[in-house]
């Protein structure tokens, strides 16, 4: 049946299917997932002609190494990425944001993210995978989403189910630029932190620790104080939430947290900051900055109408 | 009723139902999660009901926070939201590799372990809400002797299906997770299916809950 498909010739390491997440399912404790950086999903999605929801591989750090087999297919791969493409003996330096060709037997290996975590493999063609509650979207810690809910490994198939015909030659000119103040607006617990832990939040610099995944993103630096209680009871949590643990340093809730939570909300990242926030590698220096909410409004519109203006460029 | 309603972030409502952790602020909280779930509003993406909580995430794309604040401040819940509690008894085993936290509960709570499961079995709790991890049920309310802080250094990996207690809650673990809730046996009922799109959870918000002890061969011989 399945005529094309790519070998894993190395799964690279953390590399999951991903989508624009689910909806409706935080109350049963299945959290949002999909692709961390929702524009360059959509950029991939839109250069390999795709529609905004269609599933792409999403890597971190070292991607795929991926033999091709089966009929012409594009390509792209979003976000800052060193990749390759193997046609017999001519290799070919791969460019982001460029739709590429692959044939059989070609070989795509992609190497690595450059000063980011996160980068977007989109085909024109449809994987064939099974969704869970309509979506792919992977969540490696629950097992919930394609591939049995795990993460892409060594020597496994991937299965084409369908390939779109319409062969194109996209190119969009963008370079990813690097977060350094991240936004965010006051937590529903801030005054639980003494007048000096709430200027260490927002004056020092904090370092994104190496206890980072889809999950959260954990910082180091400055111990915050809490002079209230360092639990509260558990309560709903959000993408963007920044906790401070009972040790007085902020994790970031990421797209595959945990629903509930039970440490004090300090603050919460702005929506127009989460695409790159999330691309912040360990060791990266930020700072936080505060916003009101009718500002974090305007500066979201901004950052989606330079989205949707730069998938119209393609 | 929600006493306040503030914003969480720029893209979710934060509802607080007041400070008391009891059945009835839980129940209002319940009923206003099924209210606000039944309207389908245009750009809701999330209702995640807590003890005393409510928060309601959104796409910021399609609604804002004070549009969305007025569509709750004027949510009227009506008689027939009452809740409908399904009961369920959950067959618990307390053996030595099951019940990982009992010594500890015994000194903690001076208690022998005889006298924890007395007070711990064939009670009736009442689920707050699920989550944290999927299907995770937050159960109570434990006797006041049976109150006992979480482990000071959570577990990396609490297996699938154990009975844990923390202050005045006890809950189960849907699958293996990292936890630091006290361990006091396990369970070989699925609490969590994966494979139901439908009702993947076996304990919702407002169910009752009974736990009966078993012994070990029940427990290896329950899935034949």
């Amino acid at each position: 049946m399945n005529k094309n498909y790519f070998e894993i010739i190395r799964a690279g390491i953390n590399s999951t299917f991903q989508d624009l997440g689910r909806n409706h399912l935080y109350h049963i404790g299945i959290p949002f997932s999909g692709a961390m950086d929702n524009r360059n999903y959509l950029l991939a999605n839109k250069l390999t002609g795709n529609n905004h929801n269609h599933p792409v591989i999403e890597f971190a750090y070292q991607g795929p190494h991926l033999k091709y087999h089966g009929s012409p297919i594009n390509i792209a791969i979003t976000g800052d990425v060193s990749f390759e493409i193997k046609k017999g003996d001519n290799l070919i330096d791969g460019k982001c944001y460029q739709s590429f060709i692959l044939e059989n037997n070609d070989e795509l290996d992609i190497i690595s993210t450059n000063k980011s975590v996160y980068g977007y493999l989109a085909i024109s063609a449809t994987f064939d995978l099974k969704f869970q509650w309509s979506s792919c979207s992977t969540n490696t810690k629950a097992n919930i989403g394609s591939n049995n809910g795990k993460k892409l490994s060594n020597n496994q198939k991937i299965n084409i189910k369908e390939i779109n015909q319409n062969f194109m030659n996209t190119k969009l000119n963008y370079v990813n630029t690097k977060i350094e103040n991240i936004r965010v607006i006051k937590g529903t617990n801030f005054n639980y932190f003494s007048e000096e832990g709430k200027e260490i939040f927002f004056k020092n610099e904090f370092k994104v620790s190496k206890l980072s995944d889809r999950m959260g993103m954990r910082l180091e630096g400055k111990k915050i104080e809490n002079i209230v209680e360092t639990n509260i009871r558990s309560e709903g949590l959000i993408k963007g939430v920044i906790q401070v643990t009972a040790d007085g340093f902020p994790i970031i809730m990421l797209s595959d947290h945990g629903t509930i939570g039970g440490y004090p909300k300090i603050g919460v990242v702005i929506s127009a900051d989460y695409d790159k926030l999330v691309q912040l590698t360990p060791g990266s220096k930020v700072k936080f900055q505060e916003v009101d909410l009718n500002s974090a409004e305007t500066l979201f519109k901004l950052y989606d109408l330079e989205t949707q203006s730069l998938i119209s460029q393609i | 009723m929600i006493k306040n309603i503030s914003n969480l972030g720029d893209a979710a409502l934060y509802c607080d139902f007041g400070k008391e952790v009891n059945k009835e602020t839980n129940t209002q909280v319940i009923k206003y999660f099924k209210t606000i779930k039944k309207k389908n509003i245009l750009g809701v993406n999330n209702i995640t009901p807590s003890y005393n909580k409510l928060i309601i995430s959104f796409d910021l794309k399609e609604i804002n926070f004070n549009k969305l604040k007025r569509i709750i401040d004027n949510i009227e819940i009506t008689k027939s939201d009452n809740i409908q509690n399904k009961k369920f008894e959950i067959p618990v085993c307390c053996e030595k590799e099951f019940s990982l936290d009992i010594k500890r509960l015994e000194e903690i709570l001076n208690l022998k372990k005889e006298k924890i499961y007395e007070n711990f079995f064939e009670k009736e709790f009442f689920c707050y809400m699920t989550g944290f991890i999927a299907g995770m049920p937050f159960l109570g309310d434990l006797e006041k002797n049976l109150r006992a802080k979480r482990l000071d250094t959570p577990r990396v990996k609490v297996p699938k299906g154990a009975i844990g207690l923390t202050e005045q809650f006890a809950n189960i673990y849907t699958f293996e997770s990292p936890g630091g809730w006290n361990i006091i046996g396990n369970t070989p009922l699925n609490i969590f299916d994966n494979s139901k799109e439908k009702e993947p959870n076996l304990i919702n918000p407002g169910d009752l809950v009974i736990f009966k002890r078993i012994t070990k061969e029940k427990y290896q011989n329950y899935h034949e």
